[in-house]
């Protein structure tokens, strides 16, 4: 192994540094640095030791999907299957119905956070409108905090407002609008919807925070010679603030694109009930209920690891995009 | 003159369109805001009002029968005080581990003289974009022992590529004269780090101290996945339990209440409502103090993040 650093290509002063280094080689001073080189390597194993651990070694995971794997009789005592649960994925009707339902769920939900995506940047436009800075800063506060909550607790919200029992319940009745609850949460109507509520009550002011930095970024002398011609207040929002958003607006949807597949599991398992089971179960959510609740470690692997695959193409596919449409990769 | 009358007349069309706008935009985020903001709002009287008036839902806009008792009898329920030290146990270990990782690794990771830097810096940060999947990391999970393992809330969150990103282009950003003097003075690479680079760094490392506290406090997938063991449980655990296992609770609720017994009073019962919302602002009062102290450090880590991303 050399000791010619690697040269980093965004740091011009890394090159010289490697150049000095490289002048010195081949004087006697270059046996102490390779082995102080090697030292520093040394420090830093412990945590690569981590990253192989918990990142590269759980794809050697993947070979359970070969497997019936029973986690009692480890794998070697478990039967090599082949393909089966890649074939069992698609053979009977049932099965088929069942996972067509849940794409149709992760798919739906995804595409109305892709749907609902302009939010964010509109909140901006429009906060930057105002023109009191202690209410922005109070409005921003107040609509960022939701972002900072776990989902626990945004359902615990949600169960306390909306339950049988909750706020909106006792409150309809008492002023006689209704006279039996709601049910707003063992419900299976308009579960993708509400869903996406949720997520925009907790996602929309934080997600607006980026798009006010570029804001305050915006060259000022653009708004002034707008105004100069005699553009309005609508004007210079459409003609001027959103153009300039738009970059970044393209940045997270080719992003929320490549995480098409990638809901989470979170949200959706704490809501889950069984009423909404069926219009709930996101792809992760799937594989958890299939692998830990219903105990098919090795049909859940053979899930998780197409739905890994899929989501790294997409991802190349999205970044190979940006690279043709902007001239600057995502990753 | 009819010039002058004319732009006067626009200019007072565009006023009042102006007003509509002004008010129609204020009304808006004000409304947004308020929804937002009441559901926290809404937790925390109902936790410190009557607690039979908080049973019926008639604790809407004001506290009323206000008693702190229910903080008191909350941690008598078996289990809680338990899962509150967890919660903060994992969250300090976890933050310090995390901090000091990201700001050794982002450093040592801008040092041309490491060895096979390119690459391992790689294949740190390509870590981001694919996971092989919940099972798969279950199953190792397991066979490393460590489910069942208060270590599994630490040592998987050590490492986190994207905080190592953020010091490495930080300490980038940092004057090179600050180090060379240093080695000059004859100080080796780990001195460098730990009495010159690691003091300057407070500003970034504040950025991923706070996102990781936030992180640990609230996480809630890793004890559902890898833990049983009931002395591990976190908050955010018990919460959930608490929400959907209502008779559990109701006989926990009978267990706190029965301490004090004969005295106890019906406004400061525990009731499943009581409980739950008790738990509820145990759980979110820490980030609600937290978050408007630290607002403009999440801020910074989004924009660096952005740069990067």
């Amino acid at each position: 192994m050399t000791v010619t650093p690697a040269v980093d290509p965004v740091r011009p002063e890394a090159v010289q540094t490697a150049k000095r280094k490289l002048k010195g080689a081949g004087e006697p001073k270059a046996k102490p640095k390779s082995r102080k080189s090697f030292a520093m390597f040394l420090s830093i194993v412990p945590f690569l030791i981590l990253v192989f651990l918990f990142s590269y070694f759980p794809l050697y995971g993947w070979i359970y999907s070969l497997f019936d794997y029973r986690p009692a009789r480890g794998l070697d005592g478990s039967e090599f299957v082949g393909l089966q649960w890649f074939e069992l994925l698609v053979s009977s009707p049932t099965q088929l119905k069942q996972i067509g339902q849940v794409m149709a769920n992760t798919l739906g939900m995804s595409f109305l956070g892709i749907a609902t995506s302009i939010l964010p940047l509109a909140f901006a436009v429009f906060l930057n409108e105002i023109k009191a800075k202690w209410f922005k800063n109070i409005v921003q506060t107040l609509t960022t905090l939701p972002n900072f909550i776990s989902w626990v607790l945004v359902y615990m919200i949600a169960f306390s407002l909306f339950s049988t029992t909750g706020l909106v319940n006792t409150v309809l009745i008492d002023s006689g609008l209704i006279t039996i609850p709601m049910k707003f949460l063992d419900s299976d109507q308009n579960v993708w919807l509400t869903m996406m509520a949720w997520s925009i009550w907790k996602g929309l002011g934080w997600g607006a925070i980026m798009y006010l930095a570029a804001i305050a970024g915006i060259d000022q002398s653009l708004y002034e010679s707008a105004k100069v011609d005699g553009a309005g207040r609508f004007k210079t929002m459409w003609y001027i603030t959103v153009p300039q958003l738009m970059p970044t607006y393209f940045v997270l949807l080719l992003l929320s694109i490549a995480n098409l597949l990638n809901n989470g599991m979170e949200q959706y398992y704490v809501f889950q009930n069984a009423f909404n089971k069926e219009y709930i179960q996101v792809l992760d959510l799937y594989v958890y209920n299939v692998g830990i609740t219903g105990n098919s470690l090795s049909m859940a692997t053979a899930i998780s690891m197409l739905k890994s695959i899929i989501s790294v193409i997409l991802l190349l596919t999205v970044n190979w995009l940006a690279k043709r449409v902007r001239g600057t990769a995502l990753i | 003159m009819t010039a002058a009358v004319h732009s006067g007349t626009t200019a007072i069309r565009e006023e009042k369109g102006s007003f509509a706008f002004k008010a129609f935009n204020y009304l808006v985020f004000v409304l947004f805001a308020l929804i937002c903001a009441y559901p926290f709002y809404y937790l925390i009287i109902n936790s410190i009002s009557s607690n039979d008036l908080s049973a019926q839902g008639d604790i809407r806009w004001l506290p009323e029968g206000f008693h702190l008792e229910n903080y008191r009898e909350v941690f008598q329920l078996p289990g809680l005080g338990r899962a509150a030290l967890v919660s903060l146990g994992r969250t300090v270990l976890g933050t310090v581990a995390t901090v000091l990782a990201s700001a050794f690794l982002g450093f040592m990771f801008t040092q041309a003289r490491l060895w096979g830097r390119a690459f391992w810096y790689r294949a740190v940060v390509i870590t981001m974009y694919f996971n092989a999947g919940l099972i798969p990391v279950f199953i190792i999970m397991k066979t490393l022992g460590l489910t069942n393992n208060f270590w599994v809330y630490i040592l998987p969150f050590i490492v986190q590529p994207f905080n190592i990103i953020l010091v490495k282009t930080f300490v980038e950003s940092m004057p090179e004269s600050l180090q060379e003097a240093a080695e000059v003075d004859g100080a080796n690479v780990f001195q460098v780090f730990w009495r010159i680079v690691l003091p300057n760094m407070t500003p970034i490392l504040a950025t991923v101290a706070i996102f990781s506290a936030v992180a640990q406090w609230n996480s809630f997938q890793d004890t559902l996945l890898y833990i049983t063991d009931q002395s591990l449980y976190t908050l955010q655990f018990l919460l959930y339990m608490f929400i959907n296992q209502a008779a559990s609770l109701a006989s926990a609720a009978q267990q706190a209440g029965g301490n004090l017994g004969s005295i106890a009073s019906a406004a400061t019962n525990q009731t499943a409502t009581s409980i739950r919302m008790t738990v509820s602002v145990i759980v979110v009062l820490p980030i609600i103090f937290i978050y408007p102290l630290f607002q403009r450090f999440f801020v910074k880590g989004i924009m660096l993040g952005a740069v990067k991303g």
